[in-house]
């Protein structure tokens, strides 16, 4: 029988612990346990087949750490097939009558992955592929991917068992005491991205005893349209006697998980501390049940790496202001790279309350694949937002896809035979909802009919593909009245009829309606009401606009879906405030005077330094607010700072508004054709290897500051990338930071290749670990020993 | 030696602000500064965990070798801290991943607080050891020597290696180390603690063995 209708039909009982019962006959601590496959293959053997005997049908070959970083390629090879082999003889020489199937069992690499590790996810799914593709050729039955801790890494391991194999592929993950994995992803989060990723069964195990499992169990049972599994630990191990002992006996084991089992549990064993007693236990105890069925849980779900966003239980806000149509200052920022821009958009939409943030960075100028790719990337690894992959490129948007860490919202595809043949595979491929335009070849139907019947034609198709409908939501496509009156009632028709008779989730581009109109809000906050009272699920829109807001806290608070209307209660506060705060700053504009600047900018007041320098630019010029405020404010903090006065913290918060005047005058020359002067460009980045740059941060704010152009190439950089774009800018300076004496070396090699490659351009080193000495050993030009010193050393060499 | 990997969550310990502030590069306070910390404090705080994971092992020092059965670490000094020590504690200690975020995310927007939530990063795990040695000297009722961490005197950032192939943090609590011997979550410690029958030990001063004399940190 195969694995997989083996799984459809029954209970299916995995194995219990590996490495303590290892430890029992001899394994050290710091010996690989995979090498025991080939040095002590009757061991191993005999802990399979004692498995099997207890009942098990699944049971892991021994192969938990096998992969390329621990082992040679020959190795690899050599360990997983005799791990493999282990068990099959195990297998064939059980007593046990039951089906009997062998795993191939991989475990997490050990590494993190950037941006907070250093093995890149790509390199991940590289490593789990070698494991995968020696499992297969050797003849596993399925995968087991256990014990992971991180949703990306679990991600990268999941991608190569799919692009590798034809093999069931069962994934479980280590939860905490706080119910989510280490880096912060719950269990509902991990059904959206392991489920869209057509995992056969989903779980946890190890970390944890039964009982302390049980809420995950729970969630996951709850979320879950494909079996559950679960593996918990023999509770928690302790020292008796010089013996260890956990504090879960087998038969109270055995109890939890069989009443895990009756709640819907389709896949159990045993994690760290269980023993074959365990598992004999555990299949005496459920030996009878019945196995629960599986039943689809048509939840329209998508999640970030920290947590999922269901639609149809709320109104759903997705943030359009990543998506530089119409908007000139994000235009300039992504030809610049200017990623801090992106991000800052990010945050601020966040802090409005969107649930989701749209990404679209489609411009002529730029390479999409590549920015798409990145400030993906950029806002994930801070932003716990799910993300809307908004694309018209398939080839950007399956890089994204790829690299996007949880179950993406993808916009879009349409009824066109051309955009669901591009589109549907990635949506199978990488899991996702995607959002359908009811237009085709044919253009957008004027009446709601034709929409409805695209929508048939959409639903038809993805389900050839094996897309289910609760993975579409469709757009009805807002169009302006002020070219067709009865636009609205057309968008707004259709949407009806595919929420009530297609039972399919809805979103659209709300303030398109309004197009041409003056005073554009209004029309669209009454849009939006009448739109989810027609079953609206999800709206693109700007959670900057007030009347948006105050139609999504109404609609909710008068569909009782806020208690004690707390929710617009309190944003309610915020309603009062943008007035007053514009009334206020009307009324007091006489106050905001050149040393009103040049003060906050010394107190370190980022907000009111914007608001102010605003208020300048009505009557000044832009250089001279420069020349006369901001340059003198930095240097009265810089010299403060110098002479110990001023502390690291304070003089960082005075740059900061220093920069948020900048980029209030930067914004204002954005629409001029005035250019900002430069001092010229400072390459910076914290070496290969070094993954802290806090430090380089900083120094990057102050140059800024001081107006030199900054090329930030983040962190752990190879010395030839750093060289080849100093080439490229001809840059004068390039300022290199590193914390601990094991990434020095590789900032040593980037002076040395920078000296070939580069002889004009000088070096500035800075970091924990470095000295005065450290640096003139390694050939800097200049040790800093903080961010003003590197500003005054650029100020001599560019003088 | 029959040890097993203990792991252990513990509550947030007290924290010290004057400690904080002083990671910060604040000598003295100032009420911006007070400020500012508390924002990042509150903003972190209950996305903090506290967790260690570790083992006991026997120890063998000659002055220039300490061997721990299952490896041994080249160095003079750490042979000094642990002489006289039977037994010593290895241990992995971290506050998670969560700092790492937000010092990416305002080492972007907002580098001032960044360095709030380093200092406040560099103070939290500090206390956390300091609550997980408390721990361990009452559980053993024995005296502790100074923690000792790779990369302290002439230990070798290497020994890393040998640390995880024993501890295995990356299962047990998170903690990873890269191919430069760093450690991911940053706010994280590997150490050894030397266990002593002598009572009490006198904590030494903890910069006297750094070579690092013009940091901004360094206590005299």
């Amino acid at each position: 029988m195969k694995f997989q209708d083996f799984l459809k039909e029954n209970i299916v009982y995995l194995d219990g612990g590996m490495g303590t019962l290892l430890q029992e006959f001899g394994l050290t601590p710091g010996e690989l346990p995979e090498r025991w496959n080939i040095s002590h293959p009757e061991i191993v053997t005999q802990i399979h087949k004692d498995y099997f005997d207890s009942g098990s049908n699944v049971v892991s070959a021994n192969t938990f750490g096998a992969n390329c970083l621990k082992f040679s390629e020959e190795e690899l090879e050599e360990i997983i097939k005799a791990a493999i082999e282990n068990v099959k003889r195990a297998r064939d020489e059980s007593v046990s009558e039951k089906e009997k199937f062998v795993a191939l069992d991989i475990g997490p690499t050990g590494k993190l992955l950037k941006p907070f590790g250093d093995l890149d996810f790509e390199d991940a799914v590289e490593i789990f592929a070698k494991t995968v593709r020696l499992g297969a050729k050797y003849g596993a039955d399925l995968i087991l991917i256990e014990t992971m801790n991180d949703s990306y890494e679990t991600k990268a391991a999941l991608l190569a068992a799919k692009e590798n194999s034809n093999l069931s592929v069962m994934v479980s993950n280590a939860y905490g005491e706080d119910r989510k994995l280490m880096t912060g992803a719950s269990p509902s989060a991990m059904v959206a991205l392991l489920e869209g990723m057509g995992a056969d069964a989903i779980g946890a195990n190890c970390s944890l005893g039964p009982a302390q499992l049980r809420d995950v169990v729970y969630e996951l049972l709850d979320k879950a349209s494909v079996p559950v599994l679960v593996k918990p630990n023999a509770g928690l191990p302790k020292v008796v006697e010089g013996k260890t002992v956990f504090d879960v006996d087998a038969k109270s084991f055995a109890d939890e998980v069989s009443d895990f089992i009756k709640r819907g549990v389709r896949v159990a064993g045993g994690c760290c501390g269980t023993t074959p007693e365990y598992i004999k236990e555990l299949t005496k105890a459920s030996g009878n049940f019945l196995p629960c069925p599986i039943t689809d849980k048509e939840i329209t779900v998508i999640s970030s790496y920290t947590h999922s966003v269901e639609f149809g239980k709320e109104p759903i806000l997705i943030g359009e202001r990543i998506n530089p149509t119409g908007k000139k200052r994000l235009k300039q920022a992504l030809i610049e790279n200017d990623m801090e821009y992106i991000l800052t958009e990010g945050v601020k939409q966040q802090e409005k309350g969107v649930h989701i943030l749209d990404v679209n960075v489609g411009l002529p100028e730029i390479n999409e694949e590549e920015m798409l790719e990145s400030a993906v990337c950029e806002l994930q690894a801070v932003i716990n937002l799910p993300l809307q992959i908004d694309t018209a490129d398939a080839f950007a948007m399956e890089s994204a896809l790829r690299r996007y860490n949880g179950k993406a919202l993808i916009n879009s595809v349409n009824g066109k035979k051309e955009s669901m043949e591009k589109v549907f595979p990635l949506v199978k491929k990488y899991g996702g909802v995607v959002i359908a335009l009811t237009l085709d070849e044919n253009g957008i139907p004027d009446a709601a009919q034709g929409r409805f019947e695209i929508a048939e034609k959409i639903l038809e198709t993805a389900g050839k593909y094996g897309i289910s409908k609760k993975n579409i939501i469709f757009d009805t496509l807002a169009m302006t009245i002020s070219a067709d009156k009865n636009a609205a009632r057309a968008t707004l028709g259709a949407l009806k009829r595919i929420r009530e008779e297609l039972g399919c989730h809805t979103s659209l581009g709300v303030s398109n309606v309004s197009f041409g109109l003056p005073k554009r809000d209004a029309v669209n906050g009454t849009f939006f009401a009448l739109a989810l009272e027609n079953g609206l699920s999800a709206a693109i829109m700007n959670p900057n606009s007030a009347d948006m807001m105050k139609t999504y806290y109404s609609y909710r608070a008068l569909c009782g879906l806020d208690e004690n209307c707390a929710d617009y209660i309190s944003a309610a506060e915020t309603f009062e405030l943008s007035t007053m705060v514009a009334d206020s700053s009307t009324k007091k504009s006489g106050e905001n005077t050149a040393s009103a600047l040049m003060q906050a900018i010394i107190k370190g007041f980022k907000e009111k330094a914007g608001e102010i320098t605003t208020e300048l630019l009505k009557t000044d010029l832009p250089l001279d607010i420069v020349k006369n405020e901001i340059i003198p404010a930095l240097n009265v903090v810089g010299e403060g700072f110098e002479n110990k006065t001023v502390y690291l913290p304070q003089l960082l918060m005075s740059a900061e508004a220093a920069k948020n005047a900048f980029e209030k005058i930067k914004g204002f020359m954005s629409g001029t054709s005035e250019k900002s002067a430069s001092k010229g460009t400072v390459v910076i980045a914290t070496v290969q290897g070094d993954i802290h740059d806090i430090g380089k941060n900083i120094v990057k704010l102050l140059l800024e500051n001081y107006g030199f152009n900054v090329v930030d190439m983040g962190k752990d950089v190879l010395p030839q990338k750093i060289v080849e774009k100093v080439v490229e800018l001809k840059s004068p300076l390039v300022g290199l930071s590193a914390l601990m004496t094991t990434t020095v070396p590789a900032m040593e090699e980037t002076i040395r290749q920078l000296k070939v490659s580069a002889p004009w351009c000088k070096t500035v080193v800075g970091g924990a670990v470095l000295t005065k000495d450290y640096a003139e050993k390694i050939g800097a030009d200049k040790y800093a020993k903080d961010a003003m010193e590197t500003v005054r050393y650029a100020e001599e060499i560019f003088a | 030696m029959n040890s097993i990997v203990i792991t252990k969550s513990y509550d947030a310990p007290a924290f010290c602000e004057k400690e904080a502030l002083r990671y910060a590069g604040c000598k003295k306070t100032d009420e911006n500064m007070t400020e500012l910390l508390n924002s990042c404090k509150a903003e972190v705080w209950e996305k903090l965990s506290y967790k260690v994971c570790y083992r006991e092992l026997r120890v063998k020092t000659d002055g220039e070798v300490c061997d721990f059965g299952v490896f041994s670490a080249e160095s003079h000094d750490l042979s000094k801290n642990l002489d006289g020590c039977q037994k010593v504690i290895l241990f992995s200690a971290t506050v998670g991943i969560e700092l790492d975020r937000l010092i990416a995310k305002y080492g972007r927007l907002s580098p001032s607080k960044a360095l709030m939530f380093q200092a406040i990063g560099a103070e939290r795990v500090e206390a956390l050891c300091d609550a997980f040695c408390e721990d361990i000297k009452r559980e053993k009722n024995l005296g502790l020597k100074p923690r000792f961490s790779p990369g302290y005197g002439d230990l070798e950032f290497g020994v890393q290696k040998d640390i995880f192939a024993v501890l295995d943090p990356s299962k047990r609590i998170g903690v990873t180390l890269n191919d430069s011997f760093l450690l991911s979550p940053s706010k994280s410690v590997t150490a050894f603690v030397g266990l002593t029958d002598c009572g009490e030990t006198v904590p030494q001063n903890k910069c006297s063995n750094c070579q690092k004399v013009d940091c901004m940190l360094r206590e005299v």
